[in-house]
This record gives C-alpha cells, sequence and structure tokens, in this order.
C-alpha cells in the first residue's frame, strides 16, 4: 500500500487533529468570552470527523502503518458513535460552563484531543498504538477534571485520577513489555499466531496478560481498579464527567477487544476466568455500594462500576455474539449515562448542583416531562422492558448462558435486582415526594429539545432493539 | 332467509345493549327521559323482534337455526366463538325474557321516579336483557358462561343499587360471594365437558354424550367415578347458585334489598331460572347419569317445601314473595329431576309472568307507603289501590295453583309427574310438593290479606293520603295479569304433551313421566276437572281458608299459636340458621384464615425473613463497605497492587489449585 493510501485510511484522525490545532489557535485569539467560535469550530470538526468516517465504512479490515493501524468496521462504527457522543456531550457542557461561569476554550481543544486519542485507540493495531491513543486521551482527561481550579475538590480528584492512571499505564506498559519480550513482536496478528504456538511460554504470557488487563480494567473502572471513578465522578465538574463516563467507555472497550481477542484469543480460557473474578466483584460492589450513596454524582459512578461487571459478561462469553452483546451494551450504558447526567445539568443552576438524591425529590410536580424521561433513563439502567437497558442486559445474559456459564448469569441477575433498587429510589423520589423547593428549570430550549429526544431515543431503541443490535454484529462480523 | 335472521337475532342481543351503553354513558347529556326512551325502545325491539322469531319459528315452521356469528379465538383445535341456537327452548326464554323486560323498564319510570341514578339503574336493567338473551341464545359453553356471569355482574350492581346503604352492600357481596361458590362447579363442569368432549358447542358435546356414558373417571384416591354424574354435578352446582337452591339460597331473600323492579325483573322473573333453563338444556347429559337426577331431584324438594315455611314468617311484603320465588324454584328443579323438563320450563314461564307481577304489585304498594315494606303496618289497602289489589289478587291465585290459572297447569304437572316418576328420592319429593302446596297458599293469602283487607295499621295521616299508583306502574300489573291468568291453559297442551319442543329436550325412555302423563291428556277442561280428584286442589283451598281464619276472622290466633309453639318459630326466624353457620364458619373461618396468613406467612416470614431481611442485609453490607473507599489515594494504589498480587497468586502460580 503507497503511503498517499496509508495516509488516505487514516484520514479522519489527522483531519481531527489539523482541526484541533485550528481551534487552539482560533480560540488564542479570540476575545468573546462566552468562546462561541471555538464552541461552533469544534462541533463543525466533529461533525466533520463523523462524515469522513461514515462515508467510507470499509466492508474489509484495511490496514496501514506497518500493520499498527486497523480501518475495520468495528473501528469506524465506534468512533462514529464517539464522535456523536461527544457532540451532544459538547451541547450539554456548553450549557453547562456557561451557566457556572467556567467557560474556557481549553475545554473543548482537550476534548478534541481525547477524541483524537479514542479514535486512535479504536483503529490502533498493535500495542505501540494502542498505548498512544490511550496515553493521548488519558492526558487530556486528566486536564479537563482539574478545569475548575478553584475546587479543591476538583483539583484533588484531578490529582488521584493522574496518579493512579499514570501506575495503570506503568502496569499496561511492563505488561506489554513482558508480551514483547516473549514474542518479539508488538502487531496484534503476529503475536495471536507466536502465542498460540508457544505453549512452554503460556505461564509467563498469562503474567504480562493480568498487567494488560489490569490497564483495561483501569480504563474501564472494574473492580477492584475502580477506587478512582467514584472521587473522579464526584469532584470532577459534572460537564467533564459526563464526558468520562461515555465516550472513552467505547474506546476502553475498543481497547479490550483488541488486546483480548485480536491479540491474545489464544489465552481465551485464562482471560475468560480473570474477567469472570472481575465482574463479579464490579457487580456486587458497584450495586451494594451504590445503595448506601446520597450523592447522586458517586451513586453514577458505582452505577458504571456495576455495568463494567455486566459489560465483561458478552466478552466471558467468549463468541461473537457475545462481544457484540457486549458492544450493544457500552454503546446503550453511553447513551443512558449521557442522558442521566444531562438530566444533572439540566436541573442545576449557578453555583447550586443537582448534586444530591434529594434534589430530585418531587420532579414530577416541576417538570413532568422531565421527570418522564428521567424515568425512562432510570428503568432503562435498572433493566425494565421495554427500555435499551433491558436489551443489553437480555443480548448479553442470553449469551452467557448459550456459553454455559448458568451460575455466573443467576448471580448477575442477583446483583441487577439490588441495582434496581437505587434506580427505582430517584423514581420514587420524583414521583411520591413532596418538593423542598418548587424552582423552576431554567435552560435553553435546545438543550431542552436534546435531552428530550436522547431520553425518548432510549424509549425508541428499546422498542426496536434489532437495528442496533444488527450494527454490533455487522462491526464484529470479521 | 337465514342471512336475515341471522340479523334479527343479532339486532335482539344487541338493542338492549345500544340502549344500556348510551344510557351508560351518555346519561348525563340526554337526560332523564332521554335515558328511559333509548332503553325501552331498545328492549321494545328486542321484545317485539323476539315474538316475531317466535312466530317463524313456532307457527311458520322454520328449522332450527345454530351457527356461529363470530370467532373469537382459536386455540389447541377449539374455537371459541359467539354462537346463537334458535329452536323452542331459546325462543321461549327470548319472548320471556325481553317481554317481561319491557314491562318492568316502563314499571321503572314511575318506580324509579324520584331517584338520583335513574339513568345508571337504565342502562345496568338493559345490559342485563343483553347478557340474559346472550345466555339464552348462546350455542356453546363458552357463551353460556359469560351470559351466566354477566347477569350475575349486573345483579350484583343492582342488588348494591342503592350503594350508600350498608345492608344493601352487604347482600350485594353476599350474592357475589355465594354465586362464586356456585359458578366454581359450574366452571369444573365445562372444565370436564371441555377435556373429555374436546369440544364447547352443545351439538358437538351432545353427539359424543352417548358413547361417554359409561366412561368413569379417578378423581382422588381409587374410587371411580361416572364421568357424567360428576359433569352433570358439577354443572348443577352452578344452577344451584344461580337458581338459589338450598344451600346455595342464602343470597336471594337478601337480594331483596335492591330496587323492586330488579327484584321482579331478575330474582324472580328471569336470572334466577337460568339454572333451569341450563339444565333443561342439558337434558341429553344430565338423562344419561340417574344419580345426578336424584340429587337434583331432593335438592329441588328441600328447597320446595322448607323455603316455603320461611315465607309464613316474614313481615316484609317483598321478603315474603322472594320466599315464594324460592320455594317455586325448587318446584322447577323437582321437575328437572324427574326429567320432566318440559313442565319445569312451563313453570318458568308460567312462574315469570305471576311472580313479576306479584312483585310489581308489591312494588306498587312499596311507593305509595312511602317504601314502607312492613306488612304489619298496611291492610285495608283495596278501597284505595282497586287495580293493584285485583292484579295482585291475580298473581297469587296463579301462584298457589288456583284451578284455571297458568300456575294450576305447571304446579300440577310437576306434581304428577312427580307422582309418576320411578327414580331414587321421588317419593320424598311428591310428599315435599304436595305439603308445599298447602303451605304456598297459606302465606301468599297471609300476604294478600294482611296487606289488602283487615283493619288500617298505619296512621291517619298517611291513609289519608294514599291513591292508586301512576298509569306506568298500573299498566304494566295490568298487562301482566292476562299471561298469568291464561296463559298456562293456552301452553299445556303444546309444551307438556305436544311437540312444542321438538328435539331440543331429550328423555330417556325409562324416564319419560310426561309422555305417561300425556297418555292421559283429554284436553285442559277435563285435565282441570280431573285435578279435582287429586289433593293439591283442596290443599290450596285448605291453605287460604287457614289464611283467612287467621288474618280475618281471628286475627289473634297467629300470636296464639307461636306463643305455643315458640321453638319451631324460632328456627323459622332464623331460617334454620345457614345465615348464622356460613357468616360464622365460611365467612369467620376464611377470615381466621387469612389473617393468619397475612400475619405468620406474609408479615413475619415473606417480608419479614425474605423481602425485608435480605434488603436490610444487603443495606447493612453496603454500608460496611462502603468505609473501603477511604479517599486515601495509597489506599486506592494499593487496592490495585492487591488486585494484581492476587490475580498473579491465582491465574499463574495456580495457588487455588
Amino acid at each position: 500500500m503507497s503511503i498517499s493510501n496509508e495516509i488516505l485510511l487514516a484520514l479522519p484522525e489527522l483531519s481531527l487533529l489539523s482541526m484541533a490545532c485550528l481551534v487552539l489557535v482560533v480560540d488564542a485569539f479570540s476575545k468573546d468570552p462566552d468562546h462561541r467560535i471555538t464552541y461552533w469550530l469544534t462541533q463543525i470538526s466533529l461533525a466533520i470527523v463523523f462524515l469522513l468516517v461514515f462515508t467510507s465504512i470499509p466492508d474489509e479490515p484495511r490496514l496501514a502503518f506497518h500493520n499498527s493501524f486497523i480501518d475495520d468496521a468495528m473501528s469506524s462504527v465506534l468512533k462514529c458513535f464517539i464522535c456523536a457522543i461527544t457532540i451532544i456531550v459538547f451541547l450539554y457542557s456548553y450549557e453547562y460552563l456557561k451557566e457556572n461561569k467556567l467557560m474556557k476554550g481549553e475545554y473543548f481543544v482537550l476534548g478534541l484531543f481525547a477524541v483524537l486519542g479514542m479514535m486512535i485507540m479504536s483503529s490502533a493495531y498493535s500495542l505501540l498504538s494502542i498505548y498512544l491513543g490511550l496515553e493521548l486521551m488519558s492526558l487530556s482527561m486528566y486536564a479537563m477534571v482539574a478545569m475548575n481550579r478553584k475546587s479543591a475538590a476538583a483539583s484533588e480528584a484531578a490529582m488521584k485520577y493522574f496518579i493512579l492512571g499514570a501506575l495503570a499505564s506503568g502496569m499496561l506498559l511492563y505488561g506489554i513489555s513482558m508480551i514483547y519480550g516473549l514474542t518479539s513482536s508488538i502487531q496484534f496478528t503476529e503475536i495471536a499466531a507466536i502465542s498460540m504456538t508457544s505453549v512452554e511460554n503460556s505461564r509467563f504470557l498469562v503474567f504480562g496478560m493480568i498487567f494488560m488487563i489490569i490497564g483495561i480494567a483501569f480504563k474501564l473502572g472494574a473492580a477492584p481498579f475502580h477506587m478512582w471513578v467514584p472521587d473522579v465522578y464526584q469532584g470532577a465538574p459534572t460537564s467533564v464527567t459526563l464526558f468520562i463516563s461515555t465516550a472513552p467507555k467505547l474506546a476502553a472497550f475498543a481497547m479490550a477487544i483488541r488486546i483480548l481477542v485480536d491479540g491474545l484469543f489464544p489465552l481465551v480460557a485464562d482471560w475468560q476466568s480473570i474477567l469472570m473474578v472481575l465482574a463479579v466483584l464490579s457487580m456486587a460492589i458497584g450495586n451494594i455500594v451504590a445503595i448506601s450513596q446520597t450523592n447522586i454524582k458517586r451513586m453514577l459512578a458505582y452505577s458504571t462500576i456495576a455495568h463494567v461487571g455486566y459489560l465483561f459478561l458478552g466478552l466471558i462469553a467468549g463468541t461473537i455474539n457475545g462481544f457484540a452483546g457486549s458492544m450493544f451494551y457500552i454503546i446503550s450504558y453511553a447513551l443512558m449515562s449521557m442522558g442521566t447526567f444531562g438530566m444533572i445539568i439540566l436541573l442545576g443552576r449557578y453555583e447550586f448542583e443537582a448534586k444530591n438524591l434529594e434534589d430530585f425529590k418531587g420532579l414530577s410536580g416541576r417538570s413532568p416531562w422531565f421527570a418522564f424521561i428521567m424515568m425512562c433513563l432510570m428503568f432503562s439502567m435498572a433493566g425494565v422492558p421495554p427500555f435499551l437497558g433491558f436489551w443489553s442486559k437480555w443480548f448479553v445474559l442470553k449469551e452467557l448462558v448459550a456459553s454455559g456459564y448458568f451460575a455466573l448469569a443467576a448471580v448477575s441477575v442477583v446483583f441487577s435486582i439490588i441495582g434496581a433498587y437505587y434506580y427505582l429510589r430517584i423514581v420514587k423520589l420524583m414521583y411520591f415526594d413532596k418538593p423542598d423547593k418548587m424552582t423552576a428549570i431554567k435552560a435553553t430550549k435546545q438543550m431542552r429539545a436534546v435531552l428530550t429526544a436522547n431520553g425518548l431515543l432510549i424509549l425508541v431503541l428499546g422498542l426496536l432493539p434489532n437495528s442496533l443490535m444488527q450494527i454490533c454484529l455487522t462491526a464484529l462480523a470479521h | 332467509m337465514s342471512e336475515h335472521m341471522e340479523n334479527i337475532y343479532l339486532a335482539i342481543v344487541l338493542s338492549p345493549l345500544i340502549g344500556s351503553i348510551i344510557a351508560g354513558l351518555f346519561g348525563k347529556l340526554i337526560g332523564r327521559s332521554g335515558a328511559h326512551w333509548v332503553t325501552i325502545i331498545g328492549v321494545a325491539v328486542a321484545s317485539i323482534l323476539s315474538m316475531f322469531v317466535y312466530k317463524h319459528h313456532m307457527f311458520d315452521g322454520a328449522p332450527d337455526y345454530n351457527a356461529a356469528v363470530y370467532t373469537w379465538l382459536s386455540s389447541g383445535g377449539i374455537n371459541f366463538e359467539v354462537g346463537f341456537l334458535i329452536d323452542p327452548l331459546s325462543v321461549t326464554m327470548m319472548v320471556v325474557v325481553t317481554f317481561v323486560s319491557w314491562m318492568i323498564h316502563i314499571y321503572t319510570i314511575g318506580y324509579m321516579h324520584d331517584d338520583p341514578g335513574y339513568q345508571r339503574f337504565f342502562s345496568y336493567i338493559s345490559l342485563f336483557t343483553f347478557a340474559m338473551l346472550m345466555l339464552v341464545m348462546s350455542n356453546n359453553f363458552m357463551q353460556l358462561f359469560f351470559g351466566w356471569e354477566a347477569v350475575g355482574l349486573v345483579s350484583y350492581l343492582l342488588i348494591g343499587f342503592w350503594y350508600k346503604k350498608d345492608t344493601a352492600i352487604f347482600a350485594n357481596l353476599k350474592a357475589f360471594l355465594v354465586n362464586r361458590v356456585g359458578d366454581f362447579g359450574f366452571l369444573l363442569g365445562i372444565a370436564a365437558v371441555l377435556m373429555y368432549f374436546n369440544s364447547l358447542d352443545y351439538f358437538e358435546v351432545f353427539a359424543q354424550a352417548e358413547g361417554l356414558a359409561d366412561t368413569t373417571i379417578v378423581i382422588f384416591g381409587d374410587h371411580a367415578w361416572s364421568l357424567m354424574t360428576v359433569i352433570c354435578i358439577c354443572l348443577f352446582i352452578g344452577a344451584m347458585g344461580k337458581s338459589a337452591q338450598v344451600p346455595l339460597h342464602v343470597w336471594l331473600p337478601d337480594s331483596m334489598e335492591g330496587p323492586t323492579p330488579i327484584s321482579a325483573l331478575i330474582h324472580a322473573a328471569t336470572m334466577v331460572t337460568a339454572g333451569i333453563f341450563m339444565v333443561s338444556r342439558m337434558s341429553p347429559l344430565f338423562e344419561l347419569s340417574e344419580t345426578a337426577l336424584s340429587f337434583i331431584l331432593i335438592i329441588g324438594s328441600i328447597t320446595a317445601l322448607f323455603m316455603g315455611f320461611l315465607g309464613l314468617v316474614q313481615n316484609d311484603i317483598k321478603r315474603v314473595v322472594a320466599y315464594s320465588t324460592l320455594s317455586q324454584l325448587g318446584y322447577m328443579t323437582v321437575a328437572l329431576g324427574a326429567s320432566a323438563y318440559a313442565a319445569a320450563m312451563f313453570h318458568l314461564v308460567t312462574h315469570a309472568f305471576f311472580k313479576a307481577l306479584l312483585f310489581l304489585a308489591a312494588g306498587s304498594v312499596i311507593i305509595i307507603m312511602h317504601h314502607e315494606q312492613d306488612m304489619r303496618k298496611m291492610g285495608g289497602l283495596y278501597k284505595k289501590m282497586p287495580i293493584t289489589w285485583i292484579t295482585c289478587f291475580v298473581g297469587s291465585i296463579a301462584l298457589i295453583g288456583f284451578p284455571g290459572t297458568s300456575g294450576f297447569f305447571s304446579k300440577d304437572a310437576i306434581i304428577e309427574a312427580v307422582h309418576h316418576s320411578q327414580i331414587f328420592g321421588s317419593t320424598f319429593a311428591y310428599y315435599a310438593v304436595l305439603s308445599g302446596v298447602f303451605i304456598t297458599a297459606l302465606y301468599s293469602f297471609r300476604l294478600f290479606f294482611m296487606t289488602f283487607h283487615g283493619e288500617e295499621r298505619m296512621d291517619k295521616e298517611t291513609w289519608m293520603h294514599l291513591h292508586e299508583a301512576p298509569a306506568v306502574v298500573t299498566v304494566p300489573l295490568s298487562v301482566l295479569a292476562i299471561p298469568s291468568l291464561i296463559l298456562g291453559a293456552f301452553l299445556i297442551g303444546p309444551m307438556l304433551f305436544g311437540d312444542y319442543f321438538g328435539n331440543t329436550i331429550y328423555v330417556a325412555e325409562k324416564h319419560n313421566v310426561l309422555h305417561e302423563i300425556g297418555s292421559h291428556y283429554e284436553g285442559i277442561m277435563l285435565f282441570t276437572l280431573y285435578a279435582f280428584k287429586h289433593p293439591p286442589v283442596y290443599l290450596a283451598f285448605a291453605g287460604i281458608f287457614v289464611a283467612w281464619l287467621c288474618y280475618i276472622k281471628f286475627p289473634d290466633w297467629p300470636g296464639l299459636i307461636v306463643s305455643r309453639i315458640k321453638w319451631i318459630h324460632c328456627i323459622l326466624e332464623k331460617k334454620y340458621g345457614f345465615d348464622e353457620f356460613n357468616q360464622k364458619v365460611f365467612a369467620g373461618g376464611t377470615r381466621c384464615l387469612g389473617r393468619m396468613l397475612w400475619k405468620y406467612g406474609d408479615i413475619s416470614i415473606i417480608d419479614g425473613i425474605f423481602v425485608n431481611g435480605t434488603a436490610r442485609s444487603v443495606g447493612i453490607i453496603s454500608s460496611v463497605i462502603r468505609h473501603i473507599q477511604s479517599g486515601y489515594l495509597y489506599h486506592y494504589a494499593f487496592a490495585i497492587i492487591l488486585g494484581l498480587l492476587v490475580l498473579i497468586a491465582v491465574f499463574v502460580h495456580g495457588v487455588l489449585n
């Protein structure tokens, strides 16, 4: 493949890089306190990248840059979702930053670089490129968490995130070096081919793999590598929490598939058992500790941990359908999480955040429509049919049972019953409790419209889950 | 023609339904007179068309009609259909139901004149007419059950029509619960039919019945039961509930809490006879089980005699009529048990008219007395209400079987039929129905004398304002009086001994008592004269005479008699203790059991240990392990390292293996 063709494959990433640099320069010269130009340029860049990816979804996987970059259906689908989700996240964020007087151009620039990192992670086909993408994404996000410098909680959260992130990165790198030492390759197909044959080294391969799995588990927030999640979710500005809890999860999922399925599939039996431990721990800790939370962002952090446990179930199934189920799970989780944090932003005002569960009391009286949207989101998170969240659980559990893991499926159902409690508690607070104060909701029309669409999407996709499932299946078909 | 007829059948069923829906849902819009017009027109259409259909089938000799008009669902090879079976049995019922209902609609205008629930009442009674027609016109068990439950529902709604009255609410709940007991048996019967015949269509079932006559089934233990006996007794338990046979009769006297027009329509003339109709309809099944027939015969004769006794001690005018209804239903049941289905149907028809008449007459008295129902506060009313008086007299002589009246023919036929029956229990039944005649005459004329004759026991003020009831009341009374008087003479020949029912009713050769009586039958004149050679007529006269002695000639006698035989009076006052027994044992026992299950099963075990216990433990675990999240960075890092070490220990070094 000629170098120009290779560059063409990476066109979306390259355009995003140039656009990010352009936005950085434009913002430096912009005097607008609302950073409108920066915001709109950012959105336009994401839209362009979305279109570039969307119009060139390949039928066959194509490799470039010495086989360390791949352009296939999965990467394209994930990139499309990452861009689309980020556009909506930035729309919510813009409202939030303006309301809370945190508006800075860097937010969008860092955001664009993080998206670039995610896209590289989705397309990475060697250990080196995956690490590059991961670090680009992580570093941007450490800075975003710390953006509200006046807030001690945000700084503390950023500090914890950064240090623990560095630790996890170190472990990932150590794992990479182990694998490289054993297979003398960093390219996934080669690693797969060599580890298939080198039976005598399998114990060392597992040793290296454990370090890499910890890297993945840290990014996704699986127990016991989840400790940063509650503190960062709570401490970071809500718009940043919103961002962290959505698009990066898709990239982390891509990383998991690339490393475990494309690279280390010969060790499937080992990583299935490891993931099983992590899944059960995540579901247990996430669901049980979420019950005793009073801060909604912290509660949602534990809910994320629990959801990651369910995500792993699809990977544990070890089949294409199972992986597709996981992909369905992570996409629907991103959509639900986006709506929920959007709702927190909607209810907040300057120097007041709807951070406690109490703030949702009597929402049905203040705004019946948004109480209904929130109810859809909570039912979906709890996995009540006919909402999207029901199907995501259904698909992974179906594959898990099909692969014969009955006990694990039963355990996860028990935990999802426990989990239903704290989601339904919000519904109860909204509909059955009297509000403490009747303040009107202050939000722009576009915020209301997008949030409404977000909530209804959960319902519509819940009624027609097969379209999304079909996309996931084709994405993983090769 | 048949296409055309199908539309007529549909119109008969649907016009009361449409009337009911309009009066019920748009009652406010169309006002009071709108509500009574729309329902009366609906029922009138049904009634006139029914008469047309009657003529078409009975006089013009149209063949029976049996077809489905709509398939509701099809499952497991069984079609659940809405269909009509129009044959002599159903057209007879259709004419009786729609005609009586029509008269009662008109009467209601007067009776409910000042009631705030006027439109609601009309809506309910029209709905009842629809449900009853669905029941009698059905050609399958499912629709029969639908109609059966629907009339039960409307009966419930109407007994509790005055829903602010505690006694009415008690009575309608009681009626509903007692009927549930009956319906349980009925449903079991239908389920058994479905299970063994694999069809719900009447004719398909009847066609197979002969073949399954000797089948036995094992229910529990190893005793083999005859399938037919089980099915028939189960179905008859349904009839016992709906037609108020001992011991499921307890709801009917209490149902008098409802407005009088519905007591006449539902709890005397039509709904309560559904059980009689159903057994007649199922005659091909019942004829196959002599055990079931004996069971029916004995239950019927107990009801006929013992419920009559209770009529003697009641002072509430409506309750006397109610107990007489129970007793007459007993007569019909006895006829069924003796395989004289035609006689049962005949009595059903004549009874519908004269009992509706008696109720409406009682109602007429009640309106004029300003809703006073105690006969001890009446007397001498014949001077003020001549039309009511004369029509009530007609109803009473029909009821006691005065020679020549409708009731005479139908009741005498039943007594004769039982006399000729050979099955187990027929001797007891014969004496029961025979003594019943005396009792019937006694309580009927007790009511008649206490209400219309003797001294005026109400206060002067009331007496001054008494007057005849309005025309909407007296016209239906007069219209109903005519069939009460003469219908029997017209019907007895064809219905009992002729070919009236065609093949609709099947009677086994050895049970065919009516045929035996019919062989001596030579016209109504001779039948009437022949009756004078038998005790029933004299017993009836004796009853009237005793009533005259006790309530006109020597009014202190009843008091004296009661003081002599206090204990019997006490038993009768307590209605043999059925109510107390049910209240204590069934109601009390069920509530006690429910409370125990609730307290120990639900609250302490399910809620306490399983539900709340689990939730509590999860909550405790949650509040403990949340403290792992200490907030210290080095704890977090330590957790990561610990996780790493454990994973390596387990998966690389195989510590657990």
